[in-house]
């Protein structure tokens, strides 16, 4: 007794299931092969729309190929193996070179503070707190370098992010053995509640708006 | 009435340069009784164990925030009164209204200069 369309379709259905299970990640041009080697054995029995239906399904089989060996020809893999990597490089070494700086500055500071000290408890006050308000200046100065390097490791932070999602795209594009290797995206570090680091200067509140929005409590 | 200027101040950050500017612009205002901690724990910590007139803190710290400081010290029925001043990159309204619900004593945004420091050592003192 014939199937009911019913139960071809189910039938149908599960078979699919079966060949998704053995095969989860057909190779486009395996696929157009596929489809090409089909083609040649059905020529005669097909009607003429469905001829032209398994030539555009060939078509784009042949279309996505072309656009992964694109993808593969620009050598994106490039930006997570040199570019991100030495961006980050650079990036540290910048933070710890500043950081190296600040404190030979600061220290040279506190030797002129010693020395204000001494002049202080002399004859030349004026002279001390000449030398005092500078090295107040210097350390307002030194400053800059908590900053820079908080906005340093936002940027770290951001490289990062892009050098995961770039690697999730060449697993998905390129080179299909990196596949197992590369699992699911990685989640993105839970950002802390209320720590956003430093504003740009443009939208930052400076401390007189924070010193009236402190006072709009009272 | 004169401030003391003898009492302990505990300077709390996890960046070291920033702990060593801190302290330098406090000694310059009179204040050399100043102690360090590299985070919130070990903040509370010298806290617990010592007695402080003075907390200035940074916000950004790890694994216990400035503001997870500024809510145990507020919780401590012993340091609760202990004058804390949050001095941070942090400059969003939300910060600012989180630190002041937490019970900040002053709010210093970074970069800031000794000027601002010593205003507001002086208003949180009672000494304005």
């Amino acid at each position: 007794m014939p199937d009911t369309p019913l139960a071809g379709e189910a039938a149908l259905r599960a078979r699919l299931d079966r060949i998704r299970t053995r095969h989860p990640d057909p190779a486009p041009e395996a696929v157009a092969e596929v489809v090409r080697a089909v083609l040649a054995t059905l020529e005669g029995d097909l009607t003429a729309t469905e001829t032209a239906l398994l030539g555009e399904v060939a078509e784009l089989g042949r279309t996505i190929a072309a656009a992964k060996a694109e993808i593969a020809a620009l050598r994106v893999q490039d930006i997570n193996v040199n570019h991100i990597p030495s961006a980050t490089d650079e990036l540290d070494a910048i933070v710890a070179h500043t950081a190296e700086a600040t404190e030979s500055i600061l220290e040279t500071c506190e030797t002129l503070d010693r020395v204000a000290g001494k002049l202080a408890v002399e004859t030349q006050r004026e002279l001390s707190a000449q030398l005092q308000d500078a090295t107040t200046r210097i350390y307002e100065a030194c400053s800059f370098q908590d900053i820079t390097g908080q906005r340093i490791t936002k940027v770290v932070a951001t490289l990062k992010t892009i050098e995961a999602k770039v690697a999730h795209i060449i697993a998905a594009f390129g080179d299909r053995r990196r596949d197992a290797e590369s699992g699911p995206l990685p989640e993105e570090p839970p950002v802390e509640e209320l720590l956003h680091g430093p504003q740009l200067p443009a939208n930052a509140m400076d401390q007189t708006d924070i010193d009236k929005l402190l006072a709009s409590f009272d | 009435m004169t401030m003391d200027k003898s009492m302990n101040v505990l300077i709390v950050d996890d960046y070291k340069t920033m702990l060593r500017i801190i302290r330098n612009l406090l000694k310059q205002i009179d204040f050399n009784n100043v102690e360090e901690a590299t985070d919130g724990g070990e903040a509370l910590s010298k806290l617990r164990a010592g007695s402080f007139g003075l907390v200035i803190s940074d916000w950004n710290m790890q694994p216990m925030t400035g503001l997870q400081l500024l809510q145990e010290v507020r919780a401590d029925a012993r340091l609760k009164t202990t004058p804390f001043i949050m001095i941070t990159a942090e400059s969003k309204t939300e910060n600012v209204v989180a630190a002041k619900q937490a019970g900040v004593s002053n709010y210093i945004v970074k970069p800031f200069n000794a000027e601002t420091l010593r205003d507001k050592i002086e208003k949180v003192l009672g000494h304005a």
